[in-house]
């Protein structure tokens, strides 16, 4: 797979403008919220964490993208009975690996944007597992094929809706 | 040190936000209630949210009823034949289940129960979920404005749907039936044993709290039984598809919920419910009274006229007395039975047909303090072409 170790030099940062920045996550937040109501396979996908690996990447920005990650998790958990934080937390440690890595490493084609997104599924699955278990003390069943199904069909998902949203980011 | 920081500025970005947000949930747990600032987040997201769900939840229906209405009317003459085929078949139906809820009155003023009935409901849409697997609920669209509270049951046609979770101003929040921290009492309809129903990390429904020494069949119908005081009492709550030996002592009962949570379109919240005491009337008639009506008696013995052709006094010489009846022959006896089931109160009336949202609920719950000075239940009264109660 062509993930090629580049130098900070050679890696293109993005920007996106206020009204992207904040209307792709909140749309995303609410297709997620809405759409299995209607089609209930799509509640294995995770549309806001596939936003949040995608605006990591584009910014190169740690700082950036785990707090994008955060409040993009903490607006997750708000619309869930659970206490909030949960989602919060699993995302800006996927927001700061996220761009922690696009710093280093040339995620722009499909093949590394597969393996980027199956990877930190994976990531945000365990940090969720972890927190929901350890601090608020939900019983939650861990299911390896299950988990990695769901990674496999997240990773398949962000190939075309990350090719959409790469239209509407501007080169620094 | 500051070196250190600006070195080290992401990770310390990330350990901050990290640390802010473990206190935050930390503080969150401990506390048993929802702080404001808590439910003051939730509000602005959900205010966020909702407004697009409803636009379009609202513009699918509009496009769907126009379609079903106007344009789309194939099969519609069939259709309303079979329907009123239908509604013939139920009216038959309706008669005999309307003498049988009749019969079933008497008998609970009798034994001094309290009817429940569910008396004021509202109907709502359902616009949005949680998105998360771990979160089983739903939005809908009628919120604190609507009279809608927390706590208050939330149902379907079909079943029991869940419980109110959060009441906004225009919006809820719905904790479904199987979300793991949901909990429903019920009862199996057959077996009439008692358990708890709740959900389970992955989207199922399991009955708790049932001995393992005890029998259930799969097919089983489950029902609430009201002891959680949210749900009222014989709402159809699911079918027992599997039962196996559980952990301890209990065994590990799986139902499918009655209503399909994976496809809610529309839901009734129950905002009112009232318990009804059993009638004046009927705890005021004497069970000797009404078996004297009943049974057979020996006929006084006339006494020897004083003038010939005058009627035969009583023996007490009273006349027109409870053991008139009786003691007249039995075509007489036949005569008086339906003269008996008139002056029994009316049984509660059924909700008229056309009122909007009131419901009279199928089942009922023992009054605490069954009044001890009522009829000691020995039989109600009789009725015309009906079989007595066992």
């Amino acid at each position: 797979m062509p993930i090629t170790y580049t130098s900070g030099e050679q890696v293109e940062v993005y920007r996106f403008s206020i009204p992207v920045a904040i209307g792709v996550p909140l749309a995303a937040i609410f297709l997620q919220a809405f759409l299995p109501l209607r089609l209930r396979f799509f509640s294995i996908f995770d549309l806001p964490l596939l936003v949040t690996i995608f605006f990591s990447v584009a910014r190169r920005n740690p700082a950036a993208g785990l707090i994008t990650g955060a409040l993009i998790g903490l607006a997750q958990d708000s619309l869930t009975h659970l206490p909030i934080g949960v989602y919060g937390i699993a995302k800006t440690v996927v927001g700061y690996g996220a761009s922690s890595l696009g710093v280093k490493l040339d995620v722009e084609n499909l093949g590394a944007r597969f393996l980027l997104v199956l990877f930190f599924y994976v990531v945000h699955q365990i940090a969720y597992f972890m927190v929901a278990r350890g601090l608020v003390g939900l019983t939650l069943a861990w299911s390896w094929p299950h988990e990695l199904g769901a990674a496999f069909a997240n990773a398949l998902l962000a190939l075309p809706l990350f090719l959409l949203l790469d239209r509407l980011k501007h080169r620094t | 040190m500051e070196n250190l920081l600006s070195r080290y500025r992401n990770v310390s970005i990330l350990v901050a936000i990290l640390f802010a947000q473990v206190l935050g949930l930390a503080i969150q747990v401990r506390r048993t209630s929802e702080n404001e600032s808590n439910r003051l987040i939730r509000v602005w997201a959900t205010s966020a949210i909702t407004p697009f769900e409803r636009i379009i939840v609202w513009a699918q229906g509009s496009t769907g009823s126009l379609w079903r209405n106007y344009i789309y009317l194939r099969g519609v003459r069939q259709e309303n034949r079979d329907l009123k085929y239908e509604i013939e078949n139920l009216r038959v139906e309706q008669v005999r289940l309307r003498d049988d809820a009749e019969q079933a009155r008497r008998l609970q003023s009798l034994l001094g129960f309290k009817e429940h009935f569910i008396s004021k409901t509202v109907a709502a849409q359902v616009i949005g979920s949680s998105g998360s697997d771990y979160s089983r609920s739903v939005f809908i669209d009628k919120g604190s404005n609507e009279g809608i509270r927390k706590d208050m049951a939330v149902i379907t046609a079909d079943g029991v749907v869940g419980k109110i979770l959060r009441a906004d101003s225009g919006t809820s929040q719905v904790l479904l039936l199987d979300d793991q921290s949901s909990g429903v009492g019920a009862i199996l309809e057959g077996s009439r044993l008692q358990g708890v129903l709740r959900g389970t990390p992955v989207g199922e429904v399991v009955l708790e709290k049932v001995l393992s020494d005890e029998q259930v069949q799969p097919g089983e119908r489950v029902m609430t039984s009201g002891g959680d005081q949210i749900f009222p009492k014989g709402l159809p709550a699911g079918v027992v598809t599997s039962v196996t030996r559980g952990p301890e002592a209990f065994l590990n009962i799986r139902v499918r919920p009655a209503a399909n949570l994976g496809r809610l379109e529309e839901v009734l919240v129950i905002t009112e419910q009232h318990e009804k005491a059993p009638e004046e009337g009927i705890s005021l008639t004497r069970a000797a009274d009404i078996l004297s009506q009943r049974l057979p008696s020996v006929p006084d013995k006339p006494v020897a006229p004083a003038t010939p052709g005058a009627s035969p006094r009583p023996a007490d010489g009273s006349a027109g007395n409870s053991n008139a009846a009786a003691s007249a022959s039995p075509a007489k006896q036949a005569a008086a039975a339906p003269k008996a089931a008139t002056t029994s109160p009316k049984p509660a009336a059924p909700a008229k047909p056309g009122e909007q949202h009131s419901t009279t609920l199928p089942g009922t719950t023992p009054s605490p303090k069954p009044k001890l000075n009522s009829a000691p239940a020995a039989s109600p009264p009789a009725e015309p072409g009906g079989t007595p109660p066992q």
